[in-house]
């Protein structure tokens, strides 16, 4: 067993939690939450192929590790978006449910 | 086996227990600070995998700005966390995600263990051309000269989402100030932490943009940490959150871009390709769009983590 390995074992259990969160967890926030929980063990499955390519003196293969980086800021902009969506949810219908048959209340925030 | 493999498959047990408990917890704010938590263990992880400009970023990005937006928007959607909590799925529904979520994880160990061996790799090509732009630092050169079009589409990605974010506010506050105005206690130990960090955090963040042709670091990271120093300033009292529809603010936003497309198009019209330079100027021309760059993520990413204007612009 090497590091990769147990990295590798590692990325696999955080994203079936993460995807387990994602379905099960009721609220908009923890589903945002789990999601972020996924998009890591994903994150660490190129950080495990990056690692298993260390060459050239390097610890790890860095093309990999960059796009990961570029990834992680995407997946910021991308949870921002998803809880500025959320929070005027609730300030236009008061509550915060996903069920397709919640009241919609009158447009708090209208002109 | 090695006590640096006993002592990773001990770390990657206690972040998998963190893991489970940002799941598991009944109060969100709690779940969300062991989120915070996990993102905080998980660079351990991404030192232990050789990828320390990974590990900058998961602590600065994936954990601090990601944490903080979290907590911010937990807080305020504490009054309808117990309505919404009691809409747990039945424990068919349940059942079946548990099947489905172990059957990708089970797929996703397979893909593990069978991984081709020996691995593909692009390092030694990567060290090859490293001559080209002269700088040290492997992630750097992929980011900004190999891969830069990735780079800047991203820059792009960020810049849509903040226009995404600021479509959200009701149409009498367009062009307003982000979030409420925060209010602190002027003698307390925010206001204290928010005078006495953001000089050492302006230094720290311009120095790893710096170091990183050589050495782990960046523009994401360094300008990550710029933008959490001028959070902290607005969550202090000390200064209020900007207009959005400042001039000056705009052009900050838009420099990363604009400083990257203009180089971009300049590698065309002087023959080569679209984001090629020319190599006898490779390393002051990416300094250049890092430095543009630098600026761009401090402001975006604040203005992400404060939200839609809230206020109308008088206020």
């Amino acid at each position: 067993m090497t590091t990769a390995t147990v990295f590798g074992l590692f990325a696999a259990v955080a994203a079936g939690l993460g995807l387990y969160g994602l379905i099960t967890n009721p609220q908009p926030l923890r589903k945002v939450l789990a999601f972020n929980l996924l998009g890591s063990g994903v994150f660490l499955f190129f950080g495990v192929v990056a690692r298993r390519g260390a060459a050239a003196g390097f610890g790890g293969d860095p093309i990999p590790q960059a796009l990961v980086i570029t990834g992680m800021v995407v997946a910021f902009a991308a949870t921002a978006l998803a809880l500025a969506l959320l929070l005027r949810l609730f300030q236009a219908t008061g509550s915060a449910t996903l069920r397709a048959d919640a009241p919609t209340s009158t447009d708090a925030g209208g002109p | 086996m090695t006590v640096g493999l006993a002592l990773e498959i001990a770390l990657a047990a206690v972040v998998l227990s963190v893991a489970v408990w940002t799941v598991a917890a009944r109060d969100t704010f709690a779940a969300v600070g062991g989120f915070v938590a996990y993102g905080l263990l998980l660079t351990l992880v991404w030192m232990r995998l050789g990828a320390p400009d990974v590990a900058l970023t998961e602590a600065a990005i994936g954990s601090g700005l990601t944490g903080a937006m979290l907590l911010a928007a937990s807080a305020r959607l504490r009054a309808s966390e117990a309505a919404v909590a009691a809409e747990r799925p039945g424990g068919i529904v349940r059942g079946l995600a548990a099947l489905l979520s172990v059957v990708v994880a089970a797929a996703l160990v397979a893909s593990v263990l069978f991984l081709p061996d020996p691995a593909p790799t692009l390092a030694p090509a990567a060290a090859e051309n490293a001559a080209a732009t002269t700088l040290g630092n492997p992630v750097t050169n992929v980011l900004m000269a190999f891969r830069a079009m990735d780079t800047m589409l991203e820059k792009v990605v960020v810049l849509l989402a903040l226009v995404g974010v600021w479509s959200l506010a009701p149409d009498r506050f367009w062009g307003g100030r982000p979030g409420p105005r925060h209010e602190a206690d002027p003698n307390g130990v925010l206001a204290f932490l928010a005078r006495l960090l953001p000089p050492v955090g302006i230094v720290v963040g311009i120095y790893i943009l710096w170091v990183s042709a050589d050495l782990p670091g960046g523009a994401f990271q360094g300008g990550a940490i710029l933008a959490a120093m001028w959070l902290l300033v607005m969550m202090a009292g000390l200064t209020d959150a900007p207009q959005v529809s400042g001039r000056s603010l705009r052009l900050l936003l838009l420099a990363g871009p604009v400083v990257f497309l203009l180089v971009g198009l300049g590698g065309l019209a002087l023959g080569e390709a679209f984001l090629a330079y020319p190599v006898a100027y490779a390393k002051p021309l990416i300094l250049a769009i890092e430095f543009a760059m630098l600026l761009t993520i401090a402001v975006t990413l604040g203005l992400l983590v404060a939200g839609p204007p809230e206020r109308e612009s008088g206020s």
